[in-house]
């Protein structure tokens, strides 16, 4: 990536991005995956999980940025993370109510053991689903400004 | 709360300079003063969880906005309506004058009315089993208002793609240029 100097920004830019996109990523992972434990959530990691796949097209040109995740990939995580939350939520029927916690035993009144990663039923799996729908919709929206051309009007 | 008004003064000055200036660039980054006030007062109040998304959110839109406009030419609209601009100088005033009164009857600062949120904070932990608070009520109590939230970001999204789907190849680029020659 980065010996074609004819895309993107200089090297200088290209060298940082390389090293610190990584851990913008994991940033994000981390907000997503303990949204339910500590500040953050779904919105927030999605958002920063976007800003690091922006962080690499701004750097590298589209180009680059495209040839791995491309347009399609984008399209289907953006109706899959809706789709996944309104799965999640149907799935809830089969417990008595739509968007029902449907970890939940009768009688119990904690899921799972409190402050440990893997608790709280289904709010870890809303908040990837919450964390795809963003993520993809804000990097689709950026490509459609990037990629996309409006033509010109007579 | 001293510092929460002088930062509502900043955010004042800052959209009144965005408004007001000739320069589309100038204006993005004035912008940018309002929303960087917006989450320092978060900070302020105690939601780290709002400060961090409205910080992001700032950057992003930023990007996103100098993207769009800033390789356009800047435009200035010298006209002058006079008609047009007391009028609506005429209903802001109106509108100032019944939001004073509605601002009268809203309980002071710093002593909020409790009654369903004191039930979250004492029954949630209990209910869901989740330390933040935050997270139980979006996703938890109030999760049918999350629904709508990830139907508004998906049909954003779906609709700024299905507008400018329309991609021009080299070929009829090529061939708009010449027609304009």
């Amino acid at each position: 990536m980065i010996k074609k100097p004819e895309h993107g920004m200089t090297v200088i830019v290209k060298t940082v991005t390389r090293y610190t996109d990584v851990l913008i990523l994991m940033f994000g992972m981390y907000f997503i995956f303990n949204g339910h434990l500590t500040h953050g959530g779904g919105f927030v990691g999605g958002i920063i999980v976007a800003l690091s796949f922006i962080h690499v097209m701004l750097a590298f040109g589209k180009e680059v940025a495209l040839k791995r995740v491309t347009e399609r990939i984008i399209k289907l995580c953006v109706g899959l993370g809706a789709i996944s939350f309104l799965l999640i939520g149907i799935i809830g029927f089969t417990k008595g109510a739509f968007l029902y916690n449907f970890f939940r035993k009768p009688g119990v009144d904690y899921i799972g053991e409190p402050f440990s990663l893997f608790s709280s039923g289904i709010m870890p799996l809303m908040n990837v689903a919450i964390c795809l729908a963003v993520a993809s919709g804000f990097y689709a929206i950026f490509i459609a400004l990037v990629v996309y051309k409006i033509g010109k009007r007579r | 709360m001293i510092q929460v008004r002088i930062l509502l003064v900043m955010m004042i000055i800052g959209a009144a300079i965005a408004i007001g200036s000739t320069d589309l660039i100038c204006a993005i980054v004035a912008l940018g003063v309002v929303g960087l006030g917006i989450s320092l007062i978060f900070l302020l109040l105690q939601a780290p969880d709002l400060a961090i998304l409205q910080l992001v959110v700032e950057i992003m839109s930023l990007v996103i906005m100098i993207r769009a406009f800033g390789m356009k030419d800047t435009v200035n609209i010298r006209e002058r309506r006079f008609i047009a601009t007391s009028i609506s100088v005429i209903l802001m005033g109106f509108f100032l004058v019944f939001s004073m009164a509605a601002i009268f009857e809203i309980p002071r600062f710093g002593s909020p009315l409790m009654k369903t949120s004191l039930f979250y904070l004492r029954n949630g932990f209990r209910q869901t089993g989740v330390p933040n608070m935050v997270s139980a009520i979006i996703l938890d109590y109030r999760s049918l208002d999350m629904l709508g939230q990830v139907v508004i970001a998906f049909s954003a999204a779906i609709g700024l793609v299905l507008i400018g789907r329309k991609k021009i190849h080299a070929s009829t680029a090529n061939r708009a240029e010449r027609e304009q020659k």
